[in-house]
């Protein structure tokens, strides 16, 4: 076995795709460089108290990492699923890592959440306890928004973001997301199992992306940016956000409700996400799926709705 | 699971000053590695915990040959496997004393 030690250290830069990056290196891309201070870091060995009942392996961040950083030198709180372990999904101590964040959150009032999801929901080994932190994460999320703290999601992993993160991720003050940044609760396999292939078919990957994927969310105002699968395009979307969204008053869940009641109205008859953008009056809307980054970005900042007063 | 557990004598301490890194992550045919700078500076700890079992042998030489190669002394490995091949394992090891090397 030959082995050449210059070729292995990860190069910070060198990765730039956020969707193939590791939650560490996102954080990296995302934060300025050298500021961010984990908290409850792997040497804590917190590791979830349910897999070894299973038998299954642990990780010693239990599949995320929180801390504190700066982004533009104002100072952040940001947390990172890792999707490749368990599929990001929430367990008992993960989702207690991103609670206690939130609640940070809410005591200081003042500083932004930033939370990378990457999850497909909830850890089914640990079900009860998973779900019980969802909960717990949401009520935080409302909490920390109540008490001025912005949350910001930004959503372009691998394991998109499904089931209690896509609940979650509505509960935010805004979110950024890649054309791979799939936002829904139930996901494709689940929607098949439950009402048929002919409901939803999981193994058409062209159906799953403009019907879950970034754009259709961009397109729909479930997320205010659509960005290109970049480590800085995220960051500067970030940033951008951050200035953007507005407070939190009963005004702003009433202006929510109103908005989701139109589209409802609007485009409920419509069997596929291409009768959507079609009546939202964009030609050649079929042509969508297949539209580089920064001709989708240029057409959704004419056709698209960002609602400041809403979410 | 299976949990190993490798100690070894080094010829001489890993380079660097930092304390404490992580990389990889448990997955499908891959591994997480945590080491820290918390022994003495002429030994070597190497903790595993496998999900796949049966496989200490191979562990023991892929442990062997990294000592032999990297001298990491006063590094303690822990390292959460997936079921990785012996090639990905050198690996992450080689990345994870590379990471120690830093001054901070």
């Amino acid at each position: 076995m030959s082995i050449a030690p210059t070729h292995m250290a990860t190069v910070p830069g060198t990765v730039t795709s956020w969707y193939e990056a590791s939650a560490r290196t996102r954080i990296r891309l995302l934060l300025d460089p050298g500021s961010f201070m984990e908290f409850i870091g792997p040497e804590k060995r917190e590791v979830s108290p349910h897999l070894k009942v299973f038998d299954l392996p642990e990780q010693f961040d239990d599949g995320i990492v929180v801390g504190r950083g700066t982004l533009g030198g104002s100072k952040v709180l940001i947390a990172a699923q890792e999707g490749r372990f368990m599929g990001g999904a929430f367990g008992e101590v993960h989702g207690a890592k991103l609670t206690g964040l939130l609640r940070a959150a809410r005591d200081i009032g003042s500083v932004p959440v930033l939370i990378l999801f990457d999850t497909g929901g909830v850890r089914l080994q640990e079900a009860n306890a998973g779900e019980l932190a969802i909960a717990e994460i949401m009520r935080a999320v409302i909490e920390a928004r109540e008490a001025g703290a912005k949350v910001i999601g930004l959503i372009g992993g691998r394991a998109g973001c499904y089931g209690g993160g896509g609940l979650i991720a509505g509960c935010c003050s805004g979110l950024v997301v890649s054309e791979q940044g799939r936002i829904a609760v139930s996901g494709p396999e689940v929607i098949e199992t439950n009402r048929g292939v002919e409901e939803f078919d999981s193994r058409d990957r062209a159906l799953v992306w403009r019907t879950m994927g970034g754009k259709h969310r961009r397109l729909l105002g479930g997320a205010e940016v659509f960005v290109d699968d970049t480590g800085q395009a995220f960051r500067d979307a970030a940033l951008m956000l951050l200035g953007q969204v507005g407070g939190f008053e009963l005004s702003t869940l009433t202006n929510e409700q109103a908005r989701l009641e139109a589209r409802l109205r609007d485009f409920g008859g419509c069997a596929d996400a291409v009768d959507i953008w079609t009546a939202q009056g964009i030609a050649d809307a079929a042509t969508i799926p297949a539209l580089p980054a920064d001709q989708f970005i240029a057409l959704a900042d004419r056709f698209g709705r960002i609602s400041h007063d809403a979410r | 699971m299976e949990n190993l557990s490798l100690h070894h004598p080094t010829r001489q301490s890993a380079v660097g000053a930092k304390k404490m890194a992580i990389v990889g992550v448990v997955a499908s045919g891959n591994l997480e590695v945590l080491v820290e700078r918390v022994l003495p500076d002429h030994e070597c700890l190497v903790e595993i915990r496998t999900a796949a079992e049966g496989f200490g042998e191979v562990w023991k030489a892929v442990v062997a040959d990294f000592i032999e190669r990297y001298s990491p002394g006063g590094l303690k490995f822990s390292i959460n496997d997936g079921g990785a091949r012996p090639d990905a394992v050198s690996l992450r090891l080689a990345q994870a004393v590379r990471l120690m090397e830093e001054e901070q």
